[in-house]
Parts: structure tokens; C-alpha cells; sequence
């Protein structure tokens, strides 16, 4: 397909803050043995897009160390590939880091002007689905669209508002309005921050916003310009979850014990890749009372497991009650020990007997490395 | 130009393993599942990444698709390399003439172009079909101390086992004085693992001398040893104390997988300093339902789970539904275990499907001895509702 690709790796690290302090909103880990930037990437690779440019802000040694390559999404190509772009350190201090994707692109025009492909996608890491950027790509040039937005119209609760941005279109599905972090909900097209454009066009913009030194995307080139340009807007029907809060991320995980979801996320399109780490398969020694969950390789299961995800390389003790938690890559549970609503980050052990409890709005999260 | 190595691998991934009958139908037997996301032939590739060996040539000949796509660029087993690497290494045709491998010395023999080019001091000698972990780097060391021309690895059988492996009398000096290939009367225990370094030179000189004999099965064990023997070159055991295990029938199989389940058997996988790597493909979590019940069990990615496991060894893509038993038994990847089936001391090959209520297998009797019988339903077989398959039998087609 003639089309690239650019992920933005930390646009909203904010979101899951005790997630994001040792790492990027991409590469936070994500149903047992994915990260969140999976997703995004595999999609684009089962649509045929091989030359993916991943722009990182903040913290991106474990986006580096989890993508490498490319090889495991099949992007160490000779032509093309995968680009992973670290901030450009500018000399004048008063500039610094970039804010905005604007400024983002602008750090990257080479990369862009030099790619040759005809169509560009833009794209976050903070929506999980399968989608197929093929027809997205068809929708457009039927359209004879210069830019596409996607889009799913959903009910926005008030105090999930302020994370959204909304679309309004005339009956041609023609974008004539939008509202960038509103304080209202109710029935809403909701953005995720998906656009597809001539790569050209791409250039043009990013070019203009320097002159008039523009920093956001959605504020000061969508929503003052949209009249300008033939923007259209691609509903997306199929599955999703967003990642826009620590309980948004909780949910998620949990929506991934439903078979159906995980049937449509992992193979409607094609399969979702991630890093290999050549761990065993999952030991059960003696009896388990492990229900409704995801069991990653490398785990040892002696005690209770229920509700609950459980990344690669887990121990749970004898004795041990997991409920409704997620527990990531290499957590030890000790005997007896009781955990319930928790989110547990990275190498974090709990002693024998310790009991945590959470909420389902409010798990509790311990960061990374931690000893309870 | 390749660049010379030290020690390079040749590994025997030619047999067609005549004794595991449909399992071997289709594949070559080092490329069998094994272990839930292993092949049989990613525990010899990785002890020659884990010891520093990153020159392989993987000898095929029977069956060797599966065995080609699944070896591929050697990436998984970091193999891919500039210098050297793995290289699959089929029969092939010279001028006019050409002929198929008629022995594991003539294999070798046939690469003898494809070695040269390394310059190698010394030459590892492999068998793709053996479960074992091995730091070959330790057996140069010895090889290399003792000067000598061929070192082979053995390891302590039971002295009632010993007449079926090819049996080495040592001095106390660890050299080797006689070697008996399935002696009747086997006078030591300690078996020939089928791993060998040679100085390539001495190696070389014999495989020529070799061909040229009349009535030789080009083979090893048979001719090679013997003769280097009898020419009184300078032969020494190597011992090696861990799991080892050949593969030869389908209770082997079983065994070997019911020993990854046993705490106490040396073998063990997790061991980060010795991984034992494999190319498979990016599944999921497994799932376990509801009601499943698991205990003592194995399970690789992308299954589900809503029946009963115990005791058992599952690879990816199962789907065991609910209501369903599977017990000390081996579920190769995308095989379908239907609700309320039931599965005993059985090994159920890929993508096979077990009809719902059916029953494949068997508690062995009470009170019988030796070893349970076990079944074997083959590859992308369909075993329909309600049918019975008796312990011990093999399923070759639909039923």
C-alpha cells in the first residue's frame, strides 16, 4: 500500500501517570503480554504500511527495547522499516523539547519529505482495535477527501469530557466544526486522533504551522482550518477500548477475559505482534483454582487466580488470592497473600500474608520494582 | 570467504523416525512438537547458541519442509549470522551424478566442500531427535586437552537398557577401548549420546576411507567409530551427568513430556542462562474459563481452556471445551478437544479434532505393569462424536 505510517509514542503519558513514570504511554504493558504501541503498529504492518515512524518524547528506553528493529512487526526491511525518532535537542534554549504534534512533524519534515509513499496515517497508541488502514484509505479517495479523521459516535459521560475531542459533520459527513477537550458529554463522534492525508499536504501544513508557530494539531490546524480543506470523517464500527485513565486501563484488561473481544482484536484482521522473550509455557504445579483469566508463558500458578490478567514470568504462591488485578511482567505473590482490584507493575513483589484491596474505579497501582 | 572457525556443527536432521508412524507422516522427526511451544530440534540448535557454536549445518532429507520453514533465516536461535550461521544442507546432485544421504557418515561426507570452507579444526557431530541440554563448549575443552582425534558423549544407562544404545568400554583414563553399536551382552553402561568431535582431518580421511569400502552402512556408530578404533587413533569419553532423552517411539514421547511435569527430573526449561529458544508464532495469553480446573499442567499461549486438565502438556491454539478431560496426556497446537470428551494417556497431534463425547484412551488396567498404552490420534484428524478409541491404538484417518 502507498501509505506511511507516524505513531507519537507520549501524547498521553498524563493519562496513566503512575503507569508512565518509568516509560512511555506507548510502551505501557497491555493484556498480558503486549504493549500498547502493539496495536497500532501491527495494524498498520497487516495493512500493508512498511515505513512506520515512531516520534518519542519522554522516557523511551523501554519503547526502544521493546520494538528493537522492527523484526518482531516484520519492519527490519532494507527499504524502509521502522524510524524511531528521539527528540531533536535544539541549541536555542528557549525552544526545548517539542509540545504538540505540530512541533512533533516539524522535527521530523526530512524523514517525511523523504519517504515516497503517496498517503500518510498519524496515529496514538492510546485506542486498541484490529483495523484495517485499507479501508480507511479507500474511504478517503472515494471521498476525493485531502484529509480523513476517525471517528466512533459514542456517549461521552460528563467526566470523561475533558480527555475527548469531538467531530461535528454536515449530512456529506464533511467535518464543519469540532470541540477540543469540551466540558460537556452526551452523544458525541469522538476522535481518535487517527488522520490520513497526502504526504504533500502533510509537508504543507507543518511548514505553515512553524510560521505561525503552531503547536497543536486539533487546536490550531484542525479547528481553525477545517472549512479551508475537504476533512472527512471514517466512523470505525468495530471493536475498541480506549486507554485514557488508570480505570479506563483497568477496564480494558478486563474486557480482554471476554473470548469475543479477544477474537476479534487478536485475529479478525491478521495477528497482533509484540517482542519475543522465549519464556516456557505456564506451569501448573499441583492443583489451581484459576477461572476466568489470561495466563501468560513463564508463569508458576500454586495458589487462587480469578478475574485477572497476569503477564509473562508471574509467580503466585501457595495460598495466594489474586482477584481482579493485573499483574505485569515478573510480579511475585507471596503465600497467603491477598490481592484484590490492584494493578501491579513490573518486578514488584508482594510478601507472604500481605493483603491489598482496591476499587473497581480506583485499583490500586504499585509502581514499578516495588517490595509490599 | 567464510572465515575460519574453530568448531562448526553438522546436525542429523534426516531421520524419518519409522517408529512414530503418523506423527513423522508429514514431518521429519526433529521437527515434532514437543514440550508445548518446542520442536524436538530447537533443544540441539540452542545448547550450539547456548555454547558458542554459530556455525550448523542441519543435514535433511525426509520430510523436509516443515523442518526448512520452521529453521528459516536461524533468527529465533540467533543464528542468523554474518559469518557462518545455520544452513540447511539437503541432498544434491553433482555433474551427472547425485545421490540421497545412504548414511549418517555419508551425509557428512557429502558436505565435506561445505565444511572446507570454514578451515575448522574440529567437527560437533549432532542428532537433531535428542531432548537434552548441553554445554558443548565444556566437551571441546576435554576434546582438546586430551589431543584427541574423536571424543564421544556418554552418559549412564540402566544396565537393562544398555543393549539398545551403542555401548563404550573406557580406561580410567577416560579413552575408549572398545565400542559395541546394541551389544546382546553390553559390557559398561555408559551409552554413546550420539554426540561427537572430531579433528577434522582425521574425520575427513576417514569418511573418504569409508566410501570407498564395499559393504559399509556409511554410518557412525557402524563403520566410522569402529574403524577409527581399530586404526588406534585417539578416542575418548566424554561423560555428561543431566537429562537425556531419545525420542525414538511414541512412549518416549509421552515420557519426555510427563518428565516436564515431574519437580523432581533434571530438565529443566526455565533456566534463563540456557534457554531453550523456538520459533513460533505471537499468541495471546491462554485463557482458563469459568469452570476449568487445571492441576500439574503445562499450557503455551492462545489456549482456551473451559474443561478439565491434569497432568498434561498443552501447546498452543488448544481449545479444550467444557465439560471436557484431558488427562496425562500431550495436546499438540490447534487441536480441538470437544465438550464432554475425554482424553487419557493420549498424544493428540496438530490441528486434529476430538468429536464432542468421544473418548480417546484409557486408564492403563489395574495391576498391569510397565508402561501405560498410549494413544495417538494424527494430524488434522477428525474423531467423531461419541467414538471410542481403545488405549494404545493409532488413528491414522478420520473416524
Amino acid at each position: 500500500m502507498d501509505t506511511m505510517g507516524i505513531i507519537f509514542s507520549n501524547v498521553h503519558d498524563g493519562d496513566l501517570k503512575e503507569l508512565t513514570e518509568m516509560r512511555t504511554f506507548a510502551s505501557v504493558p497491555f493484556g498480558g503480554r503486549y504493549r500498547l504501541i502493539d496495536f497500532v503498529l501491527s495494524n498498520m504492518v497487516n495493512s500493508g504500511i512498511h515505513n512506520i515512524g515512531i516520534v518519542a518524547k519522554a522516557n523511551y528506553m523501554s519503547l526502544m527495547d521493546h520494538l528493537g528493529n522492527g523484526r518482531e512487526w516484520d519492519l527490519d526491511r532494507k527499504r524502509d522499516g521502522l524510524f524511531i525518532f528521539p527528540p531533536f535537542a535544539r541549541q536555542d534554549p528557549d525552544i526545548g523539547v517539542y509540545k504538540g504534534r505540530l512541533e512533533a512533524l516539524a522535527g521530523i519534515l526530512t524523514y517525511i519529505r523523504r519517504s515516497a509513499e503517496k498517503y500518510v496515517v498519524l496515529a496514538n497508541s492510546d485506542i486498541i482495535c484490529n483495523m484495517n488502514y485499507r479501508d480507511v484509505i479507500r474511504y478517503h479517495e472515494e471521498k476525493e477527501a485531502e484529509i480523513t479523521v476517525i471517528y466512533r459516535k459514542m456517549t461521552v459521560s460528563e467526566s470523561n469530557a475533558p480527555r475527548c475531542t469531538y467531530f461535528y459533520f454536515d449530512p456529506d459527513q464533511r467535518l464543519s466544526g469540532m470541540a477540543v477537550r469540551p466540558p460537556y458529554g452526551g452523544e458525541q463522534n469522538v476522535s481518535f486522533n487517527m488522520v490520513v492525508m497526502e504526504r504533500g499536504l502533510l509537508e504543507h501544513i507543518v511548514k505553515e504551522a512553524s510560521a505561525y508557530h503552531y503547536q497543536s494539531f486539533d487546536r490550531d490546524f484542525l479547528q481553525r482550518r477545517c472549512r479551508d480543506f475537504k476533512v472527512y470523517g471514517y466512523p470505525f464500527e468495530e471493536l475498541y477500548l480506549r486507554i485514557n485513565s488508570i480505570a479506563g486501563y483497568f477496564d480494558a484488561n478486563m474486557r480482554m477475559l471476554d473470548p469475543a473481544t479477544r477474537n476479534e482484536l487478536f485475529y479478525s484482521h491478521g495477528s497482533i505482534y509484540t517482542k519475543v522473550r522465549d519464556e516456557i509455557p505456564a506451569r501448573y504445579p499441583g492443583e489451581s483454582m484459576t477461572r476466568n483469566s489470561l495466563i501468560a508463558d513463564g508463569c508458576v500458578i500454586e495458589g487462587e487466580v480469578e478475574d485477572s490478567v497476569l503477564f509473562r514470568g508471574v509467580h503466585v504462591g501457595k495460598g495466594a488470592r489474586v482477584k481482579k488485578s493485573i499483574l505485569m511482567q515478573d510480579t511475585r505473590i507471596g503465600e497467603n497473600a491477598c490481592l484484590t482490584y490492584t494493578i501491579l507493575d513490573k518486578d514488584v513483589v508482594i510478601l507472604p500474608e500481605r493483603i491489598l484491596t482496591g476499587y473497581g474505579s480506583y485499583p490500586v497501582v504499585i509502581s514499578k520494582g516495588s517490595i509490599v | 570467504m567464510p572465515v575460519k572457525k574453530e568448531c562448526i556443527a553438522m546436525l542429523l536432521a534426516g531421520g524419518q523416525g519409522s517408529r512414530l508412524g503418523v506423527l513423522t507422516k508429514s514431518m521429519a522427526k526433529p521437527a515434532i512438537p514437543f514440550g508445548g511451544k518446542y520442536r524436538i530440534i530447537d533443544f540441539t540448535l540452542s545448547n550450539c547458541t547456548n555454547s558458542g557454536i554459530d556455525t550448523v549445518g542441519v543435514l535433511t532429507q525426509y520430510q523436509p519442509h516443515e523442518l526448512n520453514a520452521y529453521i528459516g533465516s536461524g533468527k529465533p536461535w540467533d543464528l542468523d549470522r554474518m559469518n557462518g550461521g545455520v544452513r540447511i544442507l539437503p541432498p544434491y546432485i553433482r555433474g551427472k551424478t547425485g545421490q540421497w544421504y545412504k548414511g549418517t557418515a555419508n551425509a557428512v561426507y557429502q558436505n565435506i566442500p561445505f565444511i572446507d570452507q570454514y578451515i575448522p579444526d574440529h567437527v560437533l557431530v549432532l542428532s537433531g531427535d535428542h531432548i537434552y541440554k548441553m554445554d558443548y563448549s565444556r566437551m571441546l575443552e576435554a576434546h582438546k586437552d586430551n589431543d584427541a582425534d574423536c571424543t564421544i558423549a556418554v552418559i549412564d544407562v540402566p544396565i537393562k537398557e544398555a543393549s539398545r544404545f551403542g555401548i563404550m568400554d573406557i580406561h580410567p583414563d577416560g579413552s575408549i577401548c572398545d565400542f559395541e553399536e546394541k551389544p546382546k551382552n553390553p559390557k559398561s553402561t555408559k551409552a554413546s549420546m550420539g554426540v561427537y568431535i572430531f579433528k577434522w582431518p582425521v574425520l575427513k580421511t576417514y569418511l573418504e576411507l569409508d566410501e570407498q569400502q564395499e559393504h559399509t552402512a556409511n554410518d557412525f556408530g557402524k563403520n566410522i567409530i569402529p574403524a577409527m578404533l581399530a586404526g588406534k587413533q585417539r578416542m575418548f569419553a566424554f561423560s555428561f551427568q543431566g537429562y537425556w532423552k531419545d525420542v525414538g517411539t511414541i512412549e518416549n514421547i509421552w515420557d519426555a513430556s510427563m518428565d516436564l511435569l515431574d519437580p523432581l527430573e533434571s530438565l529443566i526449561l526455565s533456566d534463563s542462562k540456557w534457554r531453550i529458544y523456538s520459533n513460533h508464532p505471537t499468541d495471546p495469553p491462554h485463557y482458563l474459563g469459568k469452570d476449568a480446573r487445571v492441576r500439574d499442567s503445562l499450557l503455551a499461549g492462545g489456549c482456551s481452556i473451559f474443561g478439565r486438565l491434569e497432568n498434561s502438556v498443552i501447546s498452543h491454539r488448544v481449545l479444550v471445551e467444557s465439560g471436557a478431560a484431558v488427562v496425562s496426556s500431550v495436546i499438540m497446537s490447534g487441536a480441538r478437544i470437544c465438550a464432554k470428551a475425554s482424553v487419557s494417556y493420549a498424544i493428540i497431534a496438530e490441528d486434529a479434532v476430538i468429536g464432542e463425547g468421544a473418548v480417546i484412551g484409557g486408564l492403563p488396567l489395574s495391576g498391569c505393569s510397565g508402561h501405560p498404552k498410549i494413544s495417538l490420534v494424527g494430524g488434522g484428524i477428525f474423531v467423531r462424536s461419541g467414538s471410542q478409541v481403545s488405549p494404545g491404538s493409532i488413528v491414522e484417518q478420520d473416524i
